[in-house]
């Protein structure tokens, strides 16, 4: 254990992979701790107290206004009990300090919406969106992923490609403008994309699961600091996650494991 | 005022739901459109200022990205025809119910009892301008007519206005009338009030509550608590619910009168304590230390060991006739309900993965539908949606699971759900698969609330599927208001909150309080006090309602006040309805007057034990005269073709099967991750490599020859995929789920005695070989009416056994999968083959039935399975492959081109009897037989292991993609390159 490092997993109102994201987040050397939402509101627990905030995947309110909607909308208007202010407060004074964000499938539906990705010039204004597959279908599916290695991303770094699954429906990735998707390109804030058997950029299913343009998989504020991906890094720890792990020799620990050790020894090394 | 809210995608942006919607009508319906766009409607019926009403529309309703609204006025007239569909008043709106909870955020105002949101989706079709086809399109396809309801608008039209009229409020009052039954009546009108009321009460039934209410004692004590002596309509619903077939399993706990074809008769004092827990009673003793059940049959599931700190919890229930009417709902609600199963067992435990397995009729049927039925495309898809949102959104992984048709099931579809759970073997140092209601302790409903919805669907599932058959039957389920209700019972659990908790399934409240309250012989219940959807019901619909997501909990005086506050803090329901006591009654109160007292005796063991004839005349069945096929790779091509065999790869991928990252072997498998996999492996704890291993059997198709063998195959199949994949056969446990046709004798049954049979023999084979396998049932469940009739048509499904079974993997490290892994590695093949093609898809395919069913030598077979342990243990199996439908040679293809490598093999060297023909040696069903590759360094130690069993050498694996099959004189009579085979496998269900 690092001394010191403290991970949050926020669960709660329909977050599903609390516990395994924990897991990820303790076998990176992390104290982690699984709160739940409504305990964040009696303000029992403060964020504050915290290095590393994880939002996991899952249904967020059943994602029925649209993936992450209604989950966005608590955080933001939602008072913590016996003060004036609300949860997205928090977690603007969270990035404010530099500390780490990172939001997994729904969590990354959930950061997009609530405007702290991109977050160009910290004005926490939605620029981009997840949407609707292209097929209209949820899908658990394994992908492959090419790292872009000149983003900022503090998660990825010295990784130049991943298998992981993605399992949503509203997985594709949509920008307001094509000012935004250049910027976000400019500015390597795009961190993964799907990639096909050769590793390069596509936009054909399945490697492409949802049709998200530039086969945007996860972006980075400009930071490098909040990072959101949608396919699953914490599925995929130890060797026998992987799907054909009784065929091919794999090593013991799961690419996924090392996103969470690199944002450990990050906090580790510039906020301790 | 009602706000009406649309939302709709900017132009330019894909609408995936609405393309999904193009295709499908053309698919479904053969309707060519040019375009079909989707919008959502919120029907917002609450004080909101104008400035408020734009905060909520461009806030939570919409997103700015992608989106535009538009409030109180249309959002787009760019349609030819416009068509919205919404709920009808009381269906379960969770969107509805997810917006009100936003504005509430965001106003910071909660709603008053009178306001909501409805919500609804509008079709903008181009290319139509033909209403009546507009209307097909939406009753055919968008919509079901018995939960929803809708307005076409054709372009020029102004679309309907909104108010309170049109918006689906339930409108009504609430009172406490209660209704008195006058029982002195005739027979007729006996059977007229049972029909009437959708009661499914038997005329012996009805006598036996007369009779009761006549005895002067009860009379008396009526009169004691402010009851006259006529029965009231809450106990009237209140004992038939508790005596419906759904509950009571009066079926399964009838006297039976058996004779067989040989004139030998037998009495069968109750199916279910004979054979089911007479097999598992023989089981147990035999396993005497080794015994690993912890509860089974007295609770919500069952319970077995896993470790020496965690136990596992297992339950798979059958949701086929909400599923017939509403497929999507009824689908939600079964996987949502046996969740509760899971949760609501002992002291409540954490779901770690779901099972399916439906038995549909062909989604390309095409012709004429009887009336009152769904296509089976429809069912199909709505079932697997239903699943799709119950399992995802609920955070369980689904992971093993099958699909059957058989034309039969468009009569009525079989929708199985199971869940497993975990939970600690000891909590607070008791053992937490047990529990006990202490008198004294609260009633606590907790979860949802109380509406219409469901009402008599425990009566409903114990009828055919009729005319009448109620539209209050169906209900949507609500995983998000379930999650957050668990994620507070773990709580609750974990601190010493409750004594028992059971879930609130069919019955309602009158099911769970009156069986918790057995414990301490009596209760007090409140029906006032229960927390309502929306006003308008009576006390005996409060009792009754299967409104789902709720709990029952009992709540010790001194942790009430804890319980309600962790309750309110978590944003979870939970109210206090009364208390149980220990009067010897149940005891309902409305506004502190009596509605029903019913002695707990007479309501749990009243009810008259059913005499049960059943009479075995084998059906005249006999082999076929079927030419060699000429060529067998086109035989072997349509084989992988079959809707029994084909790849559901469709429909796994639409199931989350990893959340929860413990999913170490799952549904697919292989180089391209999509051959079929045999039975899932699953890692509960994170930090410790012991597994679950889950399988299933399930053969309806060799019921019409015999159900002895049908389950004894179904046995055999469920132990031989959990063996093959690395399923310890010495720590396995089963779970049997009966669903039948009506067995009982009468008018509409003409043909009673032959299905009672046939559930005697499927009995009989369930004793023999669960006590043979040492396998012990720990649950179960039965579904007795699966049968349609309407006027003289009448369809009755083929008796069908889904045969589940759990177990543990000690290293998930030694599982296998069933892919061929190299070339040059040895194929054998164990097990005998013989000519047992009845039944068979091959037959199937031909259009025969034959009269040579597969038999089952447990014996034989356990040694084998045993073998095989011993052999995943230290690693000599490199793949190993159930052979079941379709036979030696769709098992090739499926392990071949699974792995990406073919296959040489010589059916001389088959272990089967002289001179049987090609076509017999590859697509004979012969039970327990696995196919095996092993490693050339391996081979002599595998042969070793085997020696002295079945265990032939039949070939091996090549680099070439190609299956080569030749007969011994070196005939080639199959070569296929894997491509075609796949494509073939994979083609039927690929777009589904």
């Amino acid at each position: 254990m690092i001394a010191n490092v403290r991970a949050m997993v926020i669960s709660g109102f329909g977050t599903n992979c609390e516990r395994e994201v924990a897991h990820a987040c303790r076998l990176a050397g992390a104290e982690t701790d699984i709160v739940h939402i409504s305990t964040l509101l009696t303000g029992r627990v403060r964020l504050d107290d915290y290095h590393f905030l994880n939002l996991a995947g899952g249904f967020l309110d059943g994602d029925d206004l649209g993936s992450a909607k209604a989950g966005a909308n608590r955080l933001t208007h939602a008072r913590v009990a016996g003060r004036q202010h609300s949860l997205a407060d928090d977690l603007r004074r969270f990035v404010a300090a530099g500390k780490l964000i990172m939001g997994v499938c729904n969590g990354f539906q959930l950061l997009v919406k609530m405007g702290l990705l991109p977050s160009f010039d910290s004005d926490f204004r939605q620029s981009c969106t997840l949407t609707f597959n292209d097929r209209g279908r949820f899908e658990d599916r394994w992908c492959n992923l090419q790292v872009n290695t000149a983003s900022p991303c503090v998660y990825t770094a010295g990784i130049t490609e991943m298998y992981l699954p993605v399992r949503h429906g509203e997985g594709k990735f949509v920008t307001d403008s094509p000012q935004t998707l250049a910027r976000l390109e400019k500015d390597h804030l795009v961190v993964a994309r799907y990639a096909d058997a050769s590793g390069q950029p596509t936009a054909d299913y399945p490697a492409n699961p949802n049709g998200s343009v530039a086969a945007i998989a996860g972006i980075c504020d400009p930071s490098g600091r909040i990072f959101g991906l949608m396919p699953h890094p914490e599925a995929y720890l130890h060797r026998t996650h992987h799907p054909r792990w009784t065929r091919e020799n794999l090593p013991e620990e799961g690419m996924g494991l090392q996103l969470y050790r690199n944002a450990v020894n990050f906090i580790a090394a510039d906020l301790l | 005022m009602i706000w009406k809210i649309v939302v709709g995608l900017k132009s330019g942006v894909t609408d995936a739901r609405g393309n999904r919607a193009l295709k499908d009508i053309r698919e479904h319906l053969g309707i060519a459109l040019r375009s079909v766009r989707t919008q959502d409607v919120y029907a917002v019926d609450a004080q909101l200022s104008a400035k408020e009403a734009e905060l909520v529309a461009h806030g939570p309703f919409s997103d700015p990205v992608i989106q535009d609204v538009a409030i109180n006025q249309p959002l787009s007239q760019d349609f030819d025809m416009l068509v919205e569909v919404g709920f009808r008043p009381g269906v379960t709106d969770n969107t509805g119910r997810t917006a009100k909870e936003a504005i509430q955020y965001l106003t910071g105002r909660p709603f008053g009892a009178e306001e909501g949101v409805y919500t609804s989706t509008q079709y903008l079709f181009k290319g139509l301008d033909d209403k009546a086809l507009a209307e097909k399109i939406v009753t055919d396809l968008l919509a079901n007519g018995l939960i929803q309801r809708w307005t076409i608008t054709s372009a020029g039209e102004t679309e309907p206005e909104i108010d309170a009229n049109t918006i689906p409020r339930v409108i009504g009052q609430t009172t406490g009338d209660v209704r008195m039954i006058d029982l002195q009546v005739s027979d007729a009108e006996l059977l007229q009030i049972s029909r009437d009321g959708m009661l499914a009460l038997t005329l012996e039934e009805m006598h036996t509550i007369r009779d009761h209410f006549t005895d002067s004692a009860v009379i008396a004590q009526r009169k004691a608590c402010g009851l006259g002596p006529m029965v009231t309509d809450v106990e009237l619903e209140a004992l038939a619910q508790t005596w419906s077939e759904h509950c009571k399993h009066k079926i399964f706990a009838a006297k039976v009168l058996y004779e067989d074809d040989k004139g030998e008769q037998l009495q069968i004092d109750s199916l279910f304590k004979t054979y089911i827990v007479g097999a598992t009673r023989e089981v147990r003793k035999n396993l005497g230390e080794k015994d690993f059940c912890l509860s089974v049959f007295k609770d919500n599931a069952g319970v077995i060991e896993f470790n020496n700190e965690w136990s596992l919890v297992f339950k798979v229930e059958t949701h086929n006739s909400p599923s017939a009417l509403d497929p999507y709902g009824g689908a939600l609600t079964g996987i949502v309900g046996v969740n509760r199963d899971g949760m609501g067992t002992g002291m409540g435990a954490r779901l770690i993965f779901n099972t399916d397995v439906f038995c549909f009729a062909s989604p390309f049927y095409d012709r004429e539908l009887p009336p009152r039925l769904l296509h089976p495309r429809r069912i199909f898809e709505g079932v697997v949606e239903g699943v799709e949102h119950g399992g995802n959104k609920s955070g369980v992984p689904t992971i093993n699971g099958s699909i059957q048709f058989d034309e039969r099931f468009a009569g009525k579809p079989l929708v199985y759900c199971g869940t497993a759970a975990i939970m600690p073997r000891l909590l607070h140092g008791k053992p937490c698969h047990e529990k006990k209601v202490h008198v004294g302790d609260h009633i606590v409903m907790t979860g949802g609330r109380i509406g219409k919805d469901g009402i008599h669907g425990a009566t409903f599932s114990s009828e055919e599927l009729h005319e009448g058959s109620p539209v209050t039957a169906v209900q949507i389920g609500d995983p998000i208001t379930q999650r957050k209700m668990f994620d507070f019972l773990l709580l609750a659990r974990d601190r010493g909150l409750y004594h028992s908790i059971t879930d609130n399934g069919a019955g309602g409240l009158s099911s769970s309080v009156g069986e918790m309250a057995e414990d301490t012989g009596g209760f007090e219940l409140h029906l006032d006090r229960a927390p309502l959807k929306y006003q308008g019901l009576r006390p005996w619909e409060i009792l009754i309602s299967e409104a789902q997501e709720r709990m029952t909990l009992a709540v010790p005086p001194d942790k009430l006040d804890e319980l309600i506050s962790l309750a309110r803090e978590m944003d979870v329901e939970a109210t206090d309805l009364g208390v149980f006591t220990a009067s010897g009654y149940f005891h309902c109160l409305y506004q502190g007057r009596t509605v029903c007292c019913l002695s707990m005796e007479f309501i749990h063991e009243g009810v008259p034990q059913m005499q049960l004839p059943a009479r075995w005349i084998p059906p005249s069945v006999r082999e076929p005269a079927i030419v060699e096929p000429t060529d067998y790779a086109q035989v072997l091509e349509q084989l992988l073709g079959r809707l029994n065999v084909c790849s559901k790869e469709s429909v796994v991928r639409r199931y989350d099967h990893e959340v929860q990252a413990g999913t170490v072997v799952k549904p697919l498998s292989g180089v391209c991750n999509d051959g079929p996999s045999d039975a899932a492996v699953f890692r509960p704890l994170l930090d410790s490599f012991e597994g679950v291993v889950v399988a299933h059997g399930i053969c309806p198709s060799y019921s019409d020859i015999d159900t002895y063998h049908m389950m004894a195959c179904a046995i055999d199949e469920g132990l031989r995929n959990y063996v093959a994949t690395g399923g310890n056969i010495d720590h396995v446990a089963g779970l049997d789920n009966f669903c039948w046709c009506d067995p009982v004798f009468s008018e509409k049954t003409p043909d009673g005695h032959y299905k009672a049979a046939q559930l005697v023999r499927a009995n009989q084979a369930l004793y023999d070989y669960c006590v043979a396998f040492g396998v012990p049932l720990i649950s179960g469940k039965d579904s007795m009416k699966n049968d349609y009739q309407i006027g003289d048509r009448k369809i009755s499904i083929p008796p069908t056994v889904l045969f589940s079974v759990i177990g543990k993997i000690d290293d998930v490290r030694t599982a296998v999968t069933m892919d061929v892994k190299k070339p040059g590695d040895l194929v054998y093949l164990l097990g005998r083959t013989e000519d047992e093609l009845g039944g068979s898809e091959y037959y199937a395919e031909a259009g025969h039935l034959g009269a040579n069913v597969p038999k089952v030598d447990a014996a034989t077979a356990l040694r084998r399975y045993q073998t095989v342990n011993r052999a995943q243990e230290v690693g000599l199996i490199a793949s190993c492959h159930d052979l079941s439908d379709g036979g030696l040679g769709v098992a090739l293809a499926e392990s071949a081109f699974a792995g990406g490598f073919g296959m040489n093999i010589d059916l001389a060297l088959i272990d089967a009897p002289m001179g049987l023909r090609s076509d017999r040696l590859l697509f004979s069903e012969s039970q327990s037989r696995l196919l095996v590759t092993v490693h050339p360094q391996h081979q002599a130690a595998f042969e070793e292991i085997f020696s002295g069993q079945n265990c032939s050498l039949i070939g091996e694996v090549v680099e070439n993609p190609e299956l080569i099959v030749c007969d011994g004189d070196d005939r080639m009579i199959i070569r296929v390159p894997l491509a075609r085979m796949k494509d073939a496998w994979q083609a039927p269900l690929r777009e589904m």
